[in-house]
């Protein structure tokens, strides 16, 4: 909405900062910043999380923008993986002279 | 759930090291007492800018101002991390801006002393930042996982500031006559007030407990204190120089050094308000608010002007 922010004492939007730390590893949530638009939010990123050469890439996304689950609700919400050891190979008996698996 | 069940579950979390997060229930004392704890830190950062920061343009070497820079810059960011914590929370930027400039929020006391010489920045890299991160290192393991992150990132930047303090100090030791005195009344005028930055004796702080059950406080004032005195006590040594304190002496039995008594009258003199410069800092952070707020304007109306010029285009 237009004049958002320049309504009297509006604080600059949230945006989390995300680092990819060096190539081939993926982006990780470092915390968070207020900035007024994308291209502010990943200059300060820089500035304020990667003053030591922490990272090679950054994403930056408005904080409102993202959804997360209910941590009050992971106990059913993750039970259908509680009682599906099968899906872990040490479930599997095997012989110890099998090699090679 | 009852209210009861829910702390019950939460206190067992604790006990059992799994961190909160912020959507996570939590008491509300808890929070409140986060809040306080994780702005007041914050805080610190920010003013604790202002007495180095008098130094960058009087600094003896372009590596000294180099590296003033950076560390004034360190705690700028370490000021963003821990506001960016406690937001986490519920309280937002601005309120707690508004507590600090207010005066409703309080900050480090240590920071309402002058830096009257070139080797008072020594001095505070050495025992201001080494007090802060013996009381900062146990708070990476802090329950609220937002303030413990937040703490690992600022522990492992201060360790260089401590380091540049006592290379500055170590460099003076070993100069001129008049340096080494400069050295030592600096180590004198901060010796004191750097040992009262772990807070209060035990006895005198009521909370204590309550924080060590929670776990945002992992080691009581006093320990804190012994453990950063002895450190102190063998690190002055390589300086050649002393500590301020006729009582200081190492205690075979204790396997600790025994220490004078710390005036808590200067020190609940200054958290109240009338420290050398109390009201400086507080007026040099009002003024730098107010004067900065054309450019929070000025980045306002361009990124509305930005995000009209966007929503025309798409139109079109």
């Amino acid at each position: 909405m237009s004049g958002d922010l320049l309504s009297n004492k509006q604080e600059w939007p949230l945006w989390e900062v995300f680092i990819r730390s060096r190539q081939g590893l993926d982006h990780k949530h470092v915390g968070s910043l207020h900035a007024t638009d994308a291209a502010m939010a990943i200059e300060n990123a820089r500035d304020v999380y990667t003053r030591r050469m922490e990272g090679v890439s950054i994403w930056v996304i408005e904080s409102k923008n993202i959804h997360a689950s209910n941590p009050d609700d992971a106990g059913s919400f993750y039970d259908p993986a509680h009682d599906k050891v099968y899906r872990h190979p040490t479930f599997y008996d095997l012989p110890d002279e099998l090699k090679h698996m | 759930m009852t209210v009861q069940d829910q702390e019950q579950l939460f206190q067992e979390k604790i006990d059992k090291e799994i961190r909160i997060e912020p959507k996570d229930w939590m008491p509300e004392k808890y929070r409140q007492t986060l809040i306080r704890q994780i702005s007041q830190h914050a805080h610190s950062e920010i003013v604790g800018m202002l007495p180095e920061g008098v130094w960058i343009t009087r600094a003896p070497s372009l590596r000294r101002k180099a590296t003033l820079i950076a560390k004034v810059q360190d705690e700028a960011g370490h000021g963003l991390y821990l506001y960016s914590a406690a937001e986490t929370m519920g309280i937002t930027r601005d309120q707690m801006l508004d507590q600090l400039h207010t005066g409703k929020a309080k900050y480090s006391s240590i920071f309402n002393y002058p830096t009257l010489t070139w080797a008072d920045i020594g001095a505070i890299g050495w025992l201001v930042d080494g007090a802060a991160i013996m009381n900062q290192v146990p708070l990476c393991r802090a329950s609220y996982g937002p303030y413990a992150r937040g703490m690992i990132r600022i522990c492992k930047e201060e360790s260089f500031h401590q380091r540049q303090g006592f290379e500055i100090l170590l460099t003076l030791s070993k100069g001129s006559e008049a340096q080494r005195r400069m050295c030592q009344d600096a180590i004198d005028r901060w010796w004191w007030p750097s040992i009262q930055m772990f807070g209060p004796p035990d006895e005198a702080s009521p909370h204590s407990a309550q924080s060590m059950k929670w776990k945002i406080k992992r080691f009581s004032n006093d320990e804190l204190r012994q453990r950063f005195i002895d450190v102190c006590a063998e690190q002055v040594k390589i300086l050649g120089m002393t500590l301020p304190d006729p009582d200081l002496k190492w205690n075979e039995e204790k396997g600790h050094y025994d220490f004078g008594k710390i005036d808590w009258d200067e020190f609940w003199n200054v958290v109240n308000g009338n420290g050398p410069c109390n009201k400086e800092r507080l007026a040099a952070r009002v003024k730098a608010h107010e004067e900065g707020g054309w450019v929070r304007e000025a980045a306002a109306a361009y990124a509305e002007k930005r995000k009209a010029r966007m929503t025309q285009k798409n139109v079109a």
